[in-house]
């Protein structure tokens, strides 16, 4: 698979053609994808649609895949789990594998962004679910990406941490202006953060719909509605 | 779908495993003062006891003499030279033994844990020396190496390996994938990786290999020092026992189980200490 990094002015991410298959189930099947520098774009799709697989391979974490797929020179990934190392302090989890100068510092910076100023000495098993995961964003902001990928990142929080996350990602988009692939499964989440939607099914893109909803946004704008069911007839789930 | 399929399965597996063999530091139930008290009578009666029928002349001095004998023969040891002289040769095979032996689990453990090619290779065979008894051994390694100092140190060296080996394999397998994953996407490198995301991760594994490791060599070394030793623990209660000193016997076994008592301590305030981010983990 072809592997390229470079500034393009018009978009952060191309990807050709990307094909990916587990044996004989044909997992992805010729995906096409440019992302524009500060796009928002979720990507929705069923239960084993391929969302997870296909942002794997933009995170160049699959070598096994087929296709194109330019990255930016700086993109960082905020999994579902937080995925902190648990014998590093929150500050060396945030740092881990920055280089240059004031690293400690950059990273107390990150720390303060998503919140958590006073917690950089603890251990990730003394953090909530909540306060991993906003590590987790701090980790990828300090590396202060051109491009974010985000595989359900707030899929295992509780309700009202996830409304939370949710302010937080918009507020530091609005600071950073960076853009980000957001693998969704919760309609409402994709019409909150995203400037387009994409429905993956069946290994193709199927829809790529833009968001025409105004910041700040709630799920009473009038408008919302009616693109929420109309994503959710997409995912064929009868709204 | 939430994760590819192979990165899905190891996480579950990795803490439990690892704090269920690893007791004390966090052991919640810790007996109160009034039954530490009571543990302790019962040791202390069966010591009284043996004093008493010794002194009494009911177990007959060479067969058992009375402990309060045994520490002063200890005392005279020590005070003579002699306990220290033969201390320091046996902590030495040790200390030689566990280190070619360990040094070696540790090198071909990780080259079987980190490659698929030393996998396939290294693991079989040590998988079936495993089924020897290093200790049934010891007439092939006479033949082998002679009755010198080489068998002792290759009896401790052979004990020592199996346990680092299994333990070093094991912790570096445990490792959870979605945890090196994640240092790929922050950037790290194959040796990165291995340092800040292997190395830590099989420490805990690589701690309890030790301490089997330490026990084993120990076991070897009592055996092995029986062989034809002209030093050592094990020579001062072969010698004894050719001159009936039950006391330097007895003396001999309990240097060697406070050898053992004290690696444990020593490695377990080791282990508690490189390890303290899991004490927060049990805090939660």
């Amino acid at each position: 698979m072809a592997t390229r990094t470079e500034g393009d002015l018009s978009s952060v991410l191309t990807a050709g053609g990307v094909r990916r298959s587990f044996g004989a189930a044909v997992v992805l099947d010729g995906v096409d994808l440019t992302i524009a520098p500060g796009e928002v774009v979720a990507l929705l799709g069923g239960s084993g649609s391929g969302k997870s697989t296909l942002l794997r391979i933009l995170a160049g974490l699959d070598p096994d895949a087929a296709g194109t797929v330019h990255r930016p020179p700086h993109q960082a990934v905020v999994f579902q789990e937080h995925r902190l190392l648990p014998w590093k302090r929150v500050i060396d989890n945030v740092a881990l594998g920055l280089t240059g100068p004031d690293v400690r510092a950059r990273a107390r910076a990150a720390l303060a962004e998503v919140g958590l100023p006073d917690r950089d000495s603890a251990w990730p098993a003394e953090l909530s679910g909540g306060q991993a995961q906003r590590v987790a964003v701090a980790r990828a902001l300090v590396r202060e990406p051109e491009l974010l990928l985000l595989d359900e990142p707030f899929g295992a929080l509780d309700a009202l941490t996830r409304l939370r996350m949710q302010q937080l990602f918009i507020r530091l988009r609005a600071q950073h202006g960076f853009a980000a692939l957001l693998v969704t499964h919760d309609v409402d989440e994709a019409l909150l953060l995203a400037d387009r939607t994409l429905v993956l099914e069946g290994g193709r893109l199927v829809e790529d719909a833009p968001v025409p909803l105004t910041h700040p946004r709630t799920p009473d704008d009038p408008g919302f509605g009616a693109l929420r069911r109309r994503l959710l007839d997409r995912l064929g789930v009868a709204a | 779908m939430t994760a590819a399929p192979r990165t899905a399965a190891p996480a579950a597996v990795r803490a439990p495993s690892v704090d269920a063999v690893t007791p004390a530091p966090g052991r919640s139930a810790r007996p109160c003062r009034g039954r530490r008290v009571l543990r302790l009578v019962s040791p202390v009666v069966l010591l009284a006891a043996w004093e008493a029928a010794a002194r009494t002349g009911l177990l007959p001095p060479e067969k058992l003499p009375a402990p309060s004998e045994v520490l002063r023969t200890g005392w005279r040891l020590a005070a003579d030279g002699t306990l220290v002289v033969h201390l320091l040769e046996s902590l030495q095979r040790a200390a030689i033994g566990l280190a070619v032996g360990g040094g070696l689990a540790l090198l071909l453990g990780a080259v079987a844990g980190l490659l698929r090619i030393g996998d396939d290779l290294v693991d079989p065979p040590v998988q079936m020396a495993r089924m020897l008894p290093h200790l049934g051994l010891v007439p092939l390694l006479i033949i082998w190496v002679g009755i010198g100092e080489e068998l002792k140190i290759t009896l401790v060296a052979l004990g020592s390996f199996f346990p680092i080996y299994f333990n070093t394999y094991a912790g570096i397998r445990d490792i959870d994938e979605r945890l090196v994953e994640a240092a790929r996407t922050c950037g790290l490198g194959q040796l990165a990786r291995l340092w800040h995301v292997v190395l830590p991760g099989a420490l805990p594994s690589l701690f309890l290999g030790l301490r089997l490791a330490i026990g084993a060599a120990w076991l070897s070394l009592v055996v092995g020092e029986q062989v034809n030793a002209q030093t050592g623990i094990g020579f001062l209660m072969m010698e004894a026992r050719e001159f009936a000193q039950t006391d330097v016997v007895l003396l001999g076994l309990l240097v060697y189980a406070l050898l053992g008592l004290l690696s444990d301590l020593l490695l377990r305030i080791a282990e508690r200490r490189t390890l303290s981010w899991r004490r927060g983990l049990k805090a939660t």
